[in-house]
């Protein structure tokens, strides 16, 4: 197995994209990334590079392969059966979609929570400690410390404190959504993917959720959301991607995008006469 | 409501009141089935404490099975601990040596290789649900007792045996109830624990088996309800001897052993029928517990999310 590199970011301008003039710290890259279930190809090649600190939004109608571009990210395909990543997926100068990498260990750099809150069947200290535990950790003042700063970072401690020892399913949704993304801040990742986080949530909660992103974002964790609302694309990203049929259509700063769609298809979309 | 309407809801209103009549009749039938029964087992296994005078303790925890005779007191010879703590042990022994493979084959079917296990695993043990008692009983016979007495030693014949043949019979339900309970952990939950990077094992051990546990316990109950009223296969490979079991080799007896063996052979109304009666009781007994045990985890369990 090849160990994952844990090597510096490179700082040079991201390839494939419009605006190369900036120079963002390139953390993650795909260079013409296909998913193909059978012969079916649902991913047409796509190649978009993130960079730490940043908060991307992929966004498009339902079925355009938005989410299965995420997750072929941290290689969440390769557990369905049929399903085929192609291309590479470059993680710190490193191509990850590779036989003999190691994916397991790969996971614990890019983070993922998903569309459902799924807490684990456990006390929610347990919820936070889990991925911990089983990375090695056991001494209980580090776990318990661990479990803090991520309760904290994930903005849900002041709500859970009292009551570490109860189930995860006594939350509510949003606080179980909090709870899924501390769970995944527990590893200290670079990248943390999130497919939907908001769509079984309550305004409320999708407010206290985006809270959270902005504030991995400024922690220089790069986030990549996938989400159907536009306005919390708005909000809460910094640079977006337009995907339609399997193709990823337009991609630049969020703003600018919204502003001053370049493809005919994203201002259809924006403007709501499809999708 | 128009008077044409009206009649022409009427015959169907009287269907209605049939198809009413015929199902609830049915269900009533049972119902009386069920009650009557435990009411008779009950009442003819009471009569060993009522009529024959048997005090309830000297049943319980005596441990001289000889119902045709009476100790110094005139109190018949009843001790039935034998019988319980033979049931017990093969129930208990053929659960601990079916659990394994069971759990092993359930989560090979749902976690490593469904097709195989859906396709070729599941219609294999389905025919082993089908094969009737007495087969496994000589299969037990011929091979399990001369096995057993070849590497633990005594004739062969006792728990030891009795409890793989259990083992055998009661694998079929053990296994297609874990694997029901493990397909039924939310696909989430698998999800979730390979996206914070767990292997596979990881994710088996600590998250898909512990949210199953409620099922799998189910499954061991269900197993052990079988391999405690399995009568036919026991009895022929058990020993059939009404004794404290000693060791797990020595010829022993369970309540349905000797209630199969010496029924038919006892008048009614004698002390030795009514005894075997109380036995049937006590199972009737036990397995209402097992069930009753197996609503409550079901309640507990419910709420998985």
């Amino acid at each position: 197995m090849t160990p994952i590199n844990q090597g510096p970011v490179s700082t040079r301008p991201a390839t494939g994209e419009g605006d190369a003039a900036d120079l963002r710290s390139v953390i993650l890259e795909t260079r013409d990334v296909t998913v193909t279930y059978g012969t079916h190809e649902a991913l047409h090649p796509t190649s978009l590079a993130f960079a730490a600190g940043e908060v991307t939004s992929l966004i498009g109608p339902s079925g355009c392969g938005k989410s299965t571009y995420l997750r072929s990210i941290n290689l969440m395909n390769r557990e369905i059966e049929g399903c085929k990543v192609g291309g590479q997926v470059i993680y710190r100068g490193q191509d990850v979609n590779a036989p003999g990498v190691d994916l397991f260990e790969l996971r614990k750099h890019i983070g993922m929570v998903f569309q459902q809150p799924n807490p684990f069947h456990k006390s929610i200290y347990e919820n936070v400690a889990f991925a911990p535990r089983r990375h090695g950790i056991t001494k209980k003042s580090d776990l318990d410390q661990l479990v803090e700063e991520s309760l904290r970072a994930a903005a849900i401690w002041d709500e859970v404190k009292d009551k570490l020892s109860e189930s995860g399913f006594a939350l509510s949704g949003g606080q179980q959504q909090r709870l899924c993304i501390a769970r995944t801040l527990a590893m200290h990742p670079d990248i943390v993917l999130m497919d939907e986080p908001c769509s079984a949530l309550d305004p409320i909660s999708t407010f206290a959720v985006e809270e959270t992103i902005r504030s991995m974002a400024s922690r220089g964790i790069c986030t990549i959301i996938v989400t159907h609302n536009m306005e919390q694309a708005a909000r809460v990203s910094d640079r977006c991607a337009f995907f339609l049929l399997g193709e990823m259509v337009e991609t630049g700063v969020t703003a600018e995008m919204f502003a001053n769609p370049s493809d005919q298809r994203l201002d259809d979309y924006l403007t709501g006469r499809f999708g | 409501m128009a008077k044409g309407e009206e009649k022409a809801l009427r015959p169907k209103r009287a269907i209605e009141r049939r198809g009413l009549a015929i199902t609830g009749a049915c269900v009533l039938l049972v119902a009386v089935l069920v009650l009557t029964l435990i009411f008779m087992v009950a009442s003819r296994g009471l009569a060993t404490f009522t009529t024959d005078g048997t005090p309830f303790a000297s049943f319980m925890t005596g441990t001289t099975w000889n119902p045709h005779q009476n100790d110094a007191n005139g109190i018949p010879l009843v001790g039935a601990l034998p019988m319980i703590a033979g049931s017990f042990s093969v129930t208990l022994l053929s659960c601990l040596i079916a659990l394994p493979f069971a759990l092993g084959s359930a989560i090979f079917v749902v976690e490593v290789n469904p097709t195989f296990g859906t396709r070729v695993f599941q219609p294999l043990t389905e025919l082993l649900v089908g094969i009737p008692s007495v087969v496994f009983g000589l299969v037990g016979l011929r091979i399990i007792v001369p096995w057993t007495r070849s590497w633990a030693g005594g004739t062969g014949y006792g728990i030891l045996s009795g409890s793989i043949v259990l083992a055998f019979m009661i694998l079929p339900t053990v296994t297609s109830l874990s694997i029901d309970a493990i397909r039924a952990v939310p696909q989430s939950y698998r999800d979730g624990s390979y996206g914070l990077g767990c292997t596979r094992w990881q994710t088996i051990a600590h998250v898909v088996l512990p949210s199953a546990s409620s099922g799998i316990l189910t499954a061991v109950i269900l197993g052990m309800t079988r391999a405690f009223g399995e009568a036919l296969a026991v009895q022929m490979v058990v020993g059939n001897a009404a004794q404290i079991p000693t060791s797990l080799t020595t010829p022993a007896a369970t309540l349905t052993s000797v209630i199969t063996t010496s029924m038919g052979n006892e008048a009614m109304g004698t002390v030795y029928n009514d005894v075997l009666w109380s036995l049937a009781l006590v199972l009737l007994i036990m397995s209402l517990v097992f069930i009753l045990i197996i609503h409550i985890i079901g309640r507990k369990g419910a709420p998985r999310g």
